[in-house]
């Protein structure tokens, strides 16, 4: 047995050494780690200066009264609160019944036919579509018609945001449920619908609900689709035993927009807690579905 | 039309074939896959499928149950007759065909649910009335699997290893009780100790079941097949068609075949 240092003319260092491709190895790490503490910064600033602003505000009244009006002190935004649940739930209910059972069109029925293209060509085009024209579509489609601004519009302009981010995750959920186990559905003699209702559907669940998830965050953070629809009240939606259905409903998001421009420190300090409020809903939603992506049988 | 499958012809009544597979074309689009093969299947027997590599034998037993349909662009020439009904006969539905002829695939694939939510699906899409516990213990002992299982049954299928996933979808396959069980490869994923306790389900299962098996492994149809087919491709029209070559009882392929291709195939002997 030779020694192998012997063998070699010079043995080699194995010491770590700062040439020009280990630096510009950490240069890169470096550049990358920089980007990404970037891409979190705005969360957490916002977050901080929410909380620094519109925490000390917060409290069970805000809640429960009604906006302020001029001078007035106090009050709250609980009218607007229980206006963005209603009308985030108004789309909820139309956009995700209807997102789910295109989706099946599009990955399991007909993935090729000339109407599945088509839908998710505009799909995705929509999805780029700014906010405010989907409020300007609710308008013509709900405001016109009906002659009045109303809960109900606002919610049908959130849906067709939230369409076709549900339409487009749920698609790609369905795809992503493995050849196998249909064949093995088939193989069972399922018909197709029973496929797709006992083996992909529960199989892309968890998938499907993290779009909807995002889909109903990002409804309820909207403000310019709810200027053109719901408008904004001052008052309950639900008011002396009856509901206001067809009449103009608040929203946290245009509270925020009405308030921050007014010259009285009560509402400004009320835009800032609801947008502490708006922020914590979206946050909320956004960790549920991350919990809910992540279930698994 | 559980009525029309249970009447039987008295010529089958009589032999022993309950399928009767004569395969005259099948055509993915304008490939030809397979010709002219006529395979019979016999009752309480296993029947292994073996040939190279795109001789058409999966084609050939995915015809059976008709899960091909599922392909776009396949057609298929000739008749399936099972219990005396052709399988592709005017207003037969695939869907009834696929409970009669169950199927167990290459790669294990439970669901992801359950244990005992994979052996009970079939149960419950056939909204079956009796005890479906009875029937899942029943169908897990049948597929050797209970006693690794029973405590756990609510554990999920993809739990399990490899070979106890195959078993499992071997129970959810003879849960429902099908005439026919269709394996293709059923072991090709699996380790050679969950190789042989499948191989040894395969011969169990045999007395309550026909089995047609798709093999590549020449000493699994060795060890467990009682009549063996043997495929191979034929290359002289530019495409690769795949046709039976020679169809007989397993000594008979392995010991003494009557084709030459069947011999040099069987020796290692191929090009």
């Amino acid at each position: 047995m030779t020694d192998l240092s012997s063998s070699l003319s010079a043995v080699p260092s194995l010491q770590r050494k700062f040439e020009t491709r280990a630096l510009r190895s950490i240069l890169l790490t470096t550049i990358t780690w920089v980007s990404a503490m970037l891409a979190s910064v705005p969360l957490f600033s916002v977050l901080y200066m929410l909380i620094t602003r519109g925490g000390a505000r917060l409290s069970m009244e805000v809640f429960t009264e009604l906006p302020p009006a001029g001078f007035e002190m106090g009050g709250g935004f609980g009218n607007a609160l229980v206006g963005t649940f209603v009308m985030v739930g108004i789309a909820a209910l139309i956009a995700i019944p209807v997102g789910i059972l295109a989706a099946i069109f599009l990955a399991e029925l007909g993935p090729q036919s000339k109407l599945a293209n088509s839908a998710r060509f505009a799909a995705k085009t929509l999805t780029g579509l700014p906010s405010i024209l989907a409020g300007v579509f609710a308008y013509a489609m709900v405001v016109l018609t009906t002659g009045s601004y109303s809960a109900p519009a606002g919610g049908i302009a959130l849906a067709v945001l939230m369409l076709p981010i549900v339409v487009l995750t749920a698609e790609e959920a369905m795809k992503m449920v493995p050849k196998i186990m249909k064949d093995a559905a088939h193989g069972m003699g399922c018909t197709n619908s029973q496929v797709i209702w006992h083996v992909v559907l529960p199989t892309a669940m968890p998938a499907i609900l993290t779009g909807v998830m995002l889909a109903v965050a990002r409804a309820a953070g909207e403000t310019a689709p709810l200027l053109f629809t719901a408008l904004f009240s001052n008052y309950w939606i639900y008011d002396g035993g009856h509901i206001n259905a067809m009449s103009p409903t608040a929203s946290l998001a245009v509270l925020i927009y009405n308030f921050s421009g007014m010259p009285f420190d009560n509402q400004l300090e009320l835009a800032w807690a609801a947008s502490l409020v708006l922020v914590l809903i979206v946050l909320v939603v956004n960790i549920v579905s991350r919990l809910v992506g992540k279930t698994k049988i | 039309m559980t009525a029309m499958m249970q009447q039987t012809s008295p010529a089958t009544a009589a032999s022993s074939i309950v399928m009767d597979c004569k395969l005259d074309k099948i055509f993915y689009g304008d490939f030809m896959a397979v010709r002219d093969s006529h395979v019979p299947i016999e009752k309480n027997k296993i029947t292994g499928f073996i040939g190279p590599s795109g001789c058409g034998k999966s084609t050939v037993l995915r015809s059976l149950n008709r899960m091909n349909d599922l392909v776009v662009g396949f057609r298929f020439d000739g008749h399936v007759h099972f219990l005396g009904q052709d399988v592709y006969g005017k207003g037969v539905d695939p869907v009834v065909v696929r409970r009669y002829i169950g199927m167990v695939f290459q790669q294990p694939n439970p669901f992801s649910m359950s244990i005992f939510d994979n052996v009970a699906f079939g149960l419950r899409l056939n909204r079956y009335k009796g005890d479906v516990g009875d029937r899942v213990k029943h169908a897990l002992q049948g597929a050797a699997l209970w006693d690794e299982v029973k405590d756990k049954l609510k554990v999920s299928g993809l739990a399990l290893s490899g070979g106890q996933q195959q078993r499992l979808c071997i129970a959810r396959a003879i849960a429902t009780e099908p005439e026919v069980l269709l394996m293709d490869e059923p072991c090709s994923a699996l380790d050679p100790i969950a190789t042989r306790r499948v191989e040894e389900l395969m011969v169990e299962l045999k007395k309550d079941y026909t089995i047609a098996l798709v093999t590549h492994n020449m000493h699994q149809a060795t060890r467990v097949a009682d009549t063996t087919a043997f495929f191979s491709v034929d290359i002289s029209q530019g495409t690769r068609t795949g046709y039976l070559v020679e169809m007989g009882p397993t000594d008979q392929i392995f010991n003494s075949p009557r084709e030459k291709l069947t011999n040099d195939y069987i020796s290692g002997n191929f090009s």
